[in-house]
């Protein structure tokens, strides 16, 4: 059996090299392109037209760009922007570092492991609904689980969602308990496609599991790692759900993301307005995350 | 990891996975068993009286079997968009990262723009109702499948990077066409990422809410995450009915994961290539 | 055996009969109703369902539910929008019906005979135009403060006719070791009563403020008597009268405290008595209510609020069957399914319906704001067409003293000023 390498003899010339592209074919995007193109592409971009009326969903008047001057306006725009990088920054960096380390885990020889990767991605599975209901219960300053748990440690536990400064952050621990299972998981597969046959050569040279974790498993399951960067930021920037339901962007205005701020002028009515905020999110996710992504990928092409 | 370390690791693993994943798990499981008045407390406590029984049966009798109509059609709306999605974002993750064309920029982009952009709804069901796709159940599949490529596809994408190329060359060389290589060299090598995409996805569309909503609506269309709604809304809400309905509709994925979990890592071998 | 197999068989065979014959003589017309998905909504719905099919054999209706609050309001436009609404659906009246667009989505039901019968208030709040839309599907509702009796009674206290007697009350409640006044923020809608249950007060001080308002007029940061709903939120917080949970209690942690004696005040809208009645029925006796006190106390009156409505589409293929519907709940027979499925929570606003003589003490307290001479007046969302939608997240902040009452009502006018824009009203 020999490892395969991207390092390995050429087995064609180049004459069929340059055919290969035929069996690559270009219709292969069709039924993708069909089905993505009319039913999400079209309506989507074409409702960007909607950003420059004053839209009912029943009757809508051209107002020009007087939706984004009011979107600009917005009295918590700022702290709305800061939340949502900080909750980005912090959930994917998290799922990242978390999902690997748990995939390792779950990858190795750990007892009972087809138990303990159920119970990890878990929360996966569970609705949002139901998460966020439990996590405000155990988080209740004065009769929740997690304070009474620190009472007995002799800690004052802090009002987790209660507290204006705070409740970003706790939100935030909630939405990485429910999606380091996922990262988990693209981890694992990540790790399942490296080669065996590297770890038993490192193992024959003697070395450290930290040495295989470092010169073998990061370096290889750069794919699952690019993935999950880009899924997990991406997600993190749009997130809305869970912040919804834990604290509908309260106490007061503390905890709003964009995303919450725009469903709360879709809720209103203010169709064309929320129109003209998800554009604005949009061309900012692009800003942050087009170049995130043509990095990570160039990178991997080099290698 | 040997012996000693190994024992070490493992109750740490689960000393931690117990604090940090089953009290929240016994959380949901002893609400869905208190009577309604106990539950509206939402504090973790034993139950005075159990209602295994008496809240499941109303929670699955609740509006006409409410609970079976839409386990009935979410099950045919996640397999059937889960292998839609399978077979079309592979295709796409293979040729996009095969084929070196000057379009991939602007394929890329339009890829990411599909996580980055929530879809319009009402110019949505315009357009569905023009091509008479509106309130069916195979117009909702479509929806979900457009909705849920770009994350496939991203996965499909970055994996195939994995996949030598000279296993084309050689199927090539042996006379495979584009759909041998791909439907038989390729896709059973990418088994792994399937298994994942299969779990990820089924998870997703069976807990949609939204487009059902939206897109799907009547009593006889409901799906299950519509069912979360009876027992839920601004004014009062049945705690323990609505953790019995969470626990319930959770049975299916969990079944899913189960079993798919052991392909992916099925993949640890399999993936090794073998030459 | 023989005795109880002859009757089945006879009944199965009826029953078979019975059912040929009715498909074959009438052609059933089916008809759909969409109402929230709240149980009382939904129990509301059910009950005249199910007499209005026990008097009309020839009609199904089919009931379909959707989540309440925004994710409800977004559900029933874009039915609306798409031509996809059901014949017949539960929807708000006032301001949030003014925002479905009726005169082109709706059926006209001014010359339908039962408007005779329908309170003016109502069709006040249902009208667009000069045509009515609606019929009420539930019985007036009011907001103001619920108290517990058990709690006066030990304390010797007296239902407040002024803000201060109320003030007063509190103090006398804090000093005997419960809380005062309930505050439920984990609901953040909860947080806006104090404000909107004040309203009766600032309209008898200001009688033209809605129109003012509605106008680009009057303020509420530059209008004293408008201000003072948000200073006395302010004020509860200031002295220390709230629950400690506040922030993360919610409407049912409230209902609790309110009925078990854990608060002694919890300023809400009187559907909570359904609520109270379906959860601690034995408790609905020690249960009393108030309207928001103001300066004055020979000017004490109730801020009252118009329950929701029936409507038909204009896109329903099965408007006469749909008619009938409506006619049947603006009927006595209606009130009465009504009051079977909800139990008594408020007056009717349809004539010839009468409440049981037995009804809980607050709804009994409620009554006389209702009778003639007695003081009430629409709350401002059923007067103006503007009511800014972050008013809520406000309410919180100034409550848990995060922001100042007159910073609050400064960014309420501004958050104000961006709905009236997006409403295209003229002077914005």
């Amino acid at each position: 059996m020999a490892v395969i390498t991207g390092t390995a003899p050429r087995s064609m010339p180049s004459a069929a090299r340059r055919n290969i592209q035929s069996f690559y074919p270009a219709w292969f995007y069709l039924p993708a392109a069909i089905i993505y193109g009319i039913l999400y592409l079209l309506p989507t971009f074409s409702s960007v037209y909607f950003s420059l009326t004053r839209w009912t969903l029943f009757d809508s008047t051209f107002i020009g760009l007087e939706n984004f001057a009011q979107f600009f306006r917005e009295p918590f725009l700022i702290k709305g922007l800061v939340n949502t990088v900080i909750f980005a920054v912090v959930t994917s960096g998290s799922k990242v570092v978390l999902g690997l380390l748990l995939a390792v885990l779950l990858t190795s020889n750990v007892v009972a492991r087809g138990l303990l990767r159920s119970i990890v991605f878990f929360p996966v599975l569970v609705s949002t609904v139901g998460v966020g209901i439990t996590f405000v219960a155990m988080m209740h300053p004065t009769e929740g689980v997690i304070n009474e748990g620190l009472e007995l440690l002799g800690i004052d536990g802090p009002g987790w969602l209660t507290n204006p400064r705070l409740a970003i952050f706790s939100v935030a621990i909630v939405d990485i308990w429910k999606g380091v299972g996922l990262a988990t998981v693209i981890f694992m597969a990540g790790i399942a496609a490296i080669p065996q046959d590297y770890y038993d050569a490192a193992h024959v040279d003697g070395t450290s599991p930290f040495q295989s974790f470092r010169y073998i498993t990061l370096p290889l399951s750069r794919p699952a790692t690019v993935t999950v960067i880009t899924l997990s930021f991406i997600g993190g920037l749009r997130t809305f759900e869970l912040i919804w339901t834990m604290t509908r962007g309260g106490p007061g205005f503390s905890s709003d993301v964009i995303a919450s701020v725009i469903y709360k002028q879709y809720q209103a009515g203010f169709y064309g307005l929320s129109t003209a905020g998800n554009v604005v999110l949009f061309i900012l996710i692009a800003v942050l995350a087009v170049p995130l992504s043509i990095y990570l990928n160039r990178k991997e092409g080099h290698e | 990891m040997r012996g000693a370390t190994r024992y070490a690791v493992s109750a740490a693993a689960y000393l931690i996975a117990t604090f940090v994943f089953i009290v929240p798990f016994a959380f949901i499981v002893l609400t869905a068993v208190k009577d309604q008045r106990q539950s509206s407390v939402l504090d973790f406590s034993w139950p005075t009286e159990f209602h295994v029984w008496d809240n499941l049966v109303e929670v699955i009798t609740t509006r006409n079997w409410m609970v079976v109509t839409a386990f009935i059609n979410s099950t045919i709306l996640t397999v059937s968009s889960v292998a839609l999605l399978v077979v079309f974002s592979a295709m796409v993750g293979f040729v996009l990262q095969r084929r070196k064309s000057p379009w991939n920029g602007l394929i890329n982009f339009l890829i990411l723009a599909g996580l980055m952009m929530p879809p319009a709804v009402v110019p949505t069901i315009w357009l569905m109702q023009g091509i008479g796709l509106f309130g069916k159940l195979y117009g909702l599949v479509l929806i979900e499948v457009a909705y849920h490529l770009s994350f496939c596809v991203l996965l499909y994408r970055a994996f195939i990077a994995t996949i030598p190329r000279e296993l084309d060359e050689a199927a090539i060389i042996d006379g495979a066409g584009p759909l041998g290589v791909f439907f038989r060299i390729v896709l059973p090598l990418l088994w792994p990422v399937t298994a994942t995409v299969i779990v990820v996805q089924s998870v997703a569309i069976f807990n949609d809410f939204v487009n059902p909503l939206y897109y799907l609506p009547g009593n006889k269309n409901a799906t299950i995450q519509l069912t979360l709604y009876n027992f839920q809304s601004q004014y009062q809400t049945a705690y323990n009915l609505l953790f019995m309905n969470i626990v319930l509709i959770t049975i299916p994925p969990l079944l899913v994961f189960l079993f798919f979990n052991r392909q992916i890592i099925a993949g640890m071998t399999a993936g090794s290539v073998k030459g | 055996m023989r005795m109880s197999f002859r009757p089945l068989l006879a009944g199965i065979a009826a029953g078979v009969f019975a059912a040929s014959l009715s498909a074959a003589a009438h052609a059933q017309t089916e008809l759909t109703l969409l109402t929230s998905s709240s149980p009382n909504s939904l129990k509301l719905a059910e009950g005249l369902v199910e007499a209005f099919e026990a008097a009309n054999p020839d009609i199904n209706i089919e009931i379909e539910t959707r989540p309440g609050g925004a994710e409800g309001d977004n559900t029933v436009k874009t039915r609306l929008a798409t031509g996809s609404m059901t014949d017949i659906f539960y929807y708000n009246s006032g301001s949030l019906f003014q925002a479905i667009n009726p005169q082109n989505n709706l059926v006209d039901l001014t010359d339908e005979p039962w408007q005779a019968d329908i309170h003016e208030n109502f069709k006040a709040v249902v009208t667009s135009g000069g045509r009515v839309y609606g019929v009420p599907a539930e019985t007036a509702m009011a907001g103001g403060i619920f108290y517990n009796r058990k709690i006066y009674e030990q304390l010797g206290l007296q239902v407040p006719k002024t803000w201060d007697e109320f003030m007063a009350n509190n103090e006398k409640i804090k000093a005997a070791g419960t809380t005062p006044v309930i505050q439920t923020y984990r609901d953040t809608w909860t947080s806006q009563l104090l404000l909107l249950a004040d309203y009766y007060n600032v309209q008898s001080v200001e009688p033209d403020f809605a129109e003012r308002y509605t106008n680009n007029q009057a303020k509420f940061a530059s209008t004293p008597a408008a201000m003072k709903g948000f200073e006395r939120l302010e004020a509860v917080h200031k002295a220390g009268y709230m629950n400690e949970d506040f922030g993360a209690a919610g409407y049912q942690d409230g209902l609790r405290m309110l009925v078990e004696g854990g608060g002694a005040h919890y300023p809400m809208l009187t559907f909570a008595i359904g609520a109270i009645r379906a959860t601690y029925p034995e408790k609905l006796g020690d249960v009393g209510f108030f309207a928001q006190p103001g300066d004055d106390a020979e000017k004490n009156g109730l801020t009252v609020w118009m329950p929701a409505s029936f409507y038909i589409p204009a896109a329903s293929p099965n408007v006469d069957a749909a008619k009938k519907f409506l006619a049947f709940v603006a009927s006595p027979a209606g009130c009465e399914a009504n009051l079977k499925a909800l139990g008594a929570t408020g007056p009717f606003l349809i004539k010839g319906c009468t409440l049981p003589a037995d009804v809980p003490p607050s709804v009994k307290d409620m009554l006389p704001y209702f009778e003639e001479g007695g003081r009430n007046a629409p709350a401002l969302e059923f007067v103006s067409p503007i009511k800014g939608p972050a008013l809520e997240q406000i309410t919180v902040e100034v409550g848990s003293g995060i922001r100042p009452a007159a910073e609050a009502a400064a960014l309420y006018d501004e958050d104000v000023r961006k709905q009236a824009q997006q409403l295209g009203l003229k002077g914005w």
